[in-house]
């Protein structure tokens, strides 16, 4: 499968991540597009990675270049998880003392 | 010997510390006792150091090193040589004497009032030393900054008097007028030669060119009319007299209006190889003396008449340099030193039997109340007026004989001066110790002669005053009894090289002397019957006798044409330029500021969804910028 189809659904993913968080005032939603985006860049990376290892592999049969990229997506994989479990405590903190989760009344460190 | 050279000013040092610092914890007489031991103690170090170059000649002593750059350095050294020695004596003697009269002429101060005179006094003799003990003209520079700096703190020592604060201000920023042009001299010194020394710069003053060493030479005098009270910056000198007497017979006497004409003598060969210098310092000195001198004719403040007098002396000295008879100026400094102290120090003692009254003519019949004072004072006016065998004939004479020699005119103009100066003497003393007194009941009960810590220096200074002359009795009476002539000879042995003296006859000289004095015995007289009676000293003054009591209105003129719009310049300065426009932009900035940071402060909305608005612009942006990347935009191409 060429690149290109790669590139369009992770800049498609990602941009609906961007407007998602930028729209949307639920909180939990603003989260869910936050992994959207991470998951674009990890889709990305994977693509890219099996590309060059693939071109790699042309010359040299034992060679591992590019294969690092997919290394990196676990460690993403990893971080995303822990942020996840912080992020989500977060929110129900946050529900549990205002009753909402509605980032808009989330300006208290204004001035 | 010469090399305890630096005992001489380190004992003033020590004295104005102990006195300064301890001006309250200290008794009276103890301060007395510290501020004269201690003049005592330089006084006769000056003495061993003074027959040690008399003996041995010229050293020069080098203590540190001042200022030192690459190659360039200033030691702080000391020159001691025939020159310097002569004015330590002069300063530490007269000094001396002068402490001790203070003792008893201040003696009413409260006592952290009296350890702050003795301390500004053990400054000044301090400083003066420096400036003549110097190597190179940055010692001196400090010394005459130093001068300048205690004669500004003593005309202003009873600071509770508006007046004489205000005589303080006028004297310290027209000496610093003066000391501009001092300063502008020594940077050109520098800059041309790259050294300061004396040494250095007279043995190498031919590498100057002739324009060099007249702006130098111009600059230097610059200096010394602010010093020495000349044309056009002397007004300072007679308001000077707010000060106590003591003060006004040391510094604005004897020794730091000197002080130019010390500069002059010490730089004589850059003066003889400039002689348009030259003529210029003869020029101004004799104007001074012949303007000063109509001023004091017709003064009634028994310490102005002395202080005109002063500016008038001083005038003669540099008349004396101007023509070259160095030797001539630096005699007259001595006797001047003499005799003008004495005078101040009688017009002390009778200011002090007054009930400080300075008025001249509230005075008269004294002479019978104060006998020592009225015969000190007496030799002195004869010493000033010139008359033979007098210190004052004999430098008089001397100085303007080598007038003669070199412009004839100029000694009939000098000759006037000694003429008006021998009224204004003579009148002076006519009116305080002749005829009868004049003051009011309670005064006359009062009189008395001064205690003898003031007598004493009285006494002394008469002694010298009659005989200081003798040190330099000219050539027609005896040959080779010029002592010194001799003595100082080394120092201006380059210049006598340089200068075509043609010497006058004896017989033109006898003529000369025979006809000065004659006339100036002729104006005492006509003085003395004058004012003996002194009838007409209330009337009102008209045409030029007014002129003459308001100073030539010099002090109106100087007010009108610098002063005035001076004054109007800063007041524009201060309401248009400083206010609106310097205030303005300063206060525009501080205003620009807090209105953009009031806007600033719109971004912080604590709205998370701008902030992260602001971010993806922000990378958007950055996008943007990437895309000139060549590669970037190929690998764009080829994607879509």
């Amino acid at each position: 499968m060429p690149i290109q189809y790669y590139i369009y659904l992770s800049l498609a993913l990602f941009s609906i991540g961007i407007i998602g968080v930028l729209t949307r005032r639920n909180a939990i939603i603003v989260f869910m597009c936050i992994e959207l985006m991470l998951n674009a860049v990890n889709l990305l990376l994977v693509a890219f990675s099996k590309m060059h290892h693939g071109t790699a592999l042309a010359t040299d049969a034992a060679t591992t270049a590019g294969i690092d990229g997919q290394l990196f997506v676990f460690f993403i994989m990893v971080v995303a998880a822990a942020e996840v479990s912080v992020g989500l405590a977060i929110i129900v903190m946050m529900y549990r003392n205002i009753h909402s989760v509605d980032i808009n009344f989330l300006n208290r460190l204004k001035n | 010997m010469s090399k305890f050279v630096y005992l001489v000013p380190l004992f003033p040092l020590i004295g104005f510390l102990i006195n300064g610092l301890g001006r309250k914890s200290l008794s009276k007489s103890m301060i007395s006792v510290i501020g004269c031991g201690v003049m005592l103690a330089s006084f006769v170090v000056s003495l061993l150091v003074f027959f040690d170059v008399k003996a041995n000649g010229a050293t020069t002593v080098e203590l540190f090193s001042f200022i030192r750059s690459a190659d360039f350095q200033i030691p702080f050294a000391f020159q001691v040589d025939q020159l310097s020695s002569l004015f330590l004596l002069i300063i530490t003697g007269i000094g001396f004497l002068i402490h001790l009269y203070s003792a008893a002429y201040m003696h009413e101060e409260e006592e952290q009032h009296f350890g702050r005179y003795f301390a500004y006094l053990n400054l000044f003799v301090f400083s003066m030393l420096l400036l003549v003990l110097g190597a190179n003209y940055v010692i001196m520079f400090i010394g005459w900054e130093g001068v300048g700096l205690c004669s500004y703190l003593l005309i202003g020592y009873w600071f509770k008097n508006d007046q004489y604060n205000y005589a303080a201000k006028k004297a310290f920023v027209m000496n610093r007028i003066g000391d501009l042009g001092f300063l502008l001299a020594v940077f050109w010194l520098l800059f041309k030669l790259g050294t300061v020394t004396y040494g250095d710069v007279f043995s190498r003053v031919s590498e100057l060119s002739s324009f060099d060493i007249t702006a130098i030479t111009i600059l230097l005098f610059v200096g010394a009319m602010g010093k020495s009270a000349q044309i056009p910056l002397y007004t300072w000198l007679p308001d000077a007299m707010a000060g106590p007497t003591p003060v006004s017979a040391l510094i604005h006497a004897a020794t730091m209006v000197t002080a130019g004409i010390y500069m002059i003598a010490r730089s004589n060969i850059l003066y003889t190889m400039a002689p348009v210098s030259q003529a210029l310092v003869a020029i101004v000195g004799l104007a001074t003396a012949i303007f000063a001198a109509t001023i004091a004719l017709k003064q009634n403040d028994i310490k102005k008449v002395l202080a005109y007098s002063t500016v008038s002396q001083l005038g003669y000295m540099f008349l004396g340099l101007g023509v070259g008879a160095y030797t001539g100026a630096v005699f007259h400094v001595m006797t001047h030193a003499f005799f003008k102290a004495l005078l101040f120090l009688g017009a002390g003692s009778v200011i002090h039997a007054m009930h400080h009254e300075q008025d001249i003519r509230k005075m008269g019949g004294l002479k019978k109340h104060m006998p020592i004072t009225h015969i000190t004072f007496l030799l002195a006016c004869l010493a000033i007026a010139g008359i033979p065998p007098f210190s004052g004939f004999f430098s008089k004479d001397e100085i303007l004989m080598a007038a003669f020699s070199a412009n004839p005119l100029y000694y009939y103009i000098g000759l006037v001066g000694a003429l008006m100066t021998a009224f204004y003497m003579f009148r002076l003393y006519s009116l305080t110790f002749l005829g009868s007194f004049r003051g009011t009941h309670e005064q006359a009960h009062h009189l008395h002669e001064s205690p003898s810590p003031m007598t004493i220096p009285l006494i002394v200074l008469a002694v010298l005053s009659v005989l200081g002359g003798f040190v330099g009795i000219p050539e027609v009476f005896a040959s080779d009894a010029h002592s010194l002539e001799n003595f100082l000879a080394p120092i201006f042995a380059e210049s006598n090289k340089l200068a075509h003296a043609h010497h006058l006859t004896h017989s033109q000289e006898y003529i000369m002397m025979g006809v000065s004095t004659a006339l100036i015995i002729g104006v005492i007289i006509f003085a003395v019957t004058k004012f003996k009676k002194a009838a007409d000293v209330n009337d009102e003054n008209t045409g030029v006798a007014k002129v003459l009591e308001n100073k030539w209105y010099v002090d109106e003129l100087y007010d009108n044409i610098i002063v005035k719009p001076l004054h109007l310049l800063s007041v524009f300065l201060k309401n248009i330029l400083e206010k609106n426009i310097i205030d303005g932009v300063v206060n525009g900035v501080g205003k620009l500021v807090g209105y953009g940071s009031r806007q600033l402060r719109l971004l912080q909305s604590g709205q998370v969804g701008n902030y992260i608005l602001v971010m993806v612009m922000v990378m958007v942006i950055f996008v943007l910028i990437w895309f000139n990347d060549i590669t970037i935009m190929n690998f764009l191409k080829k994607l879509f």
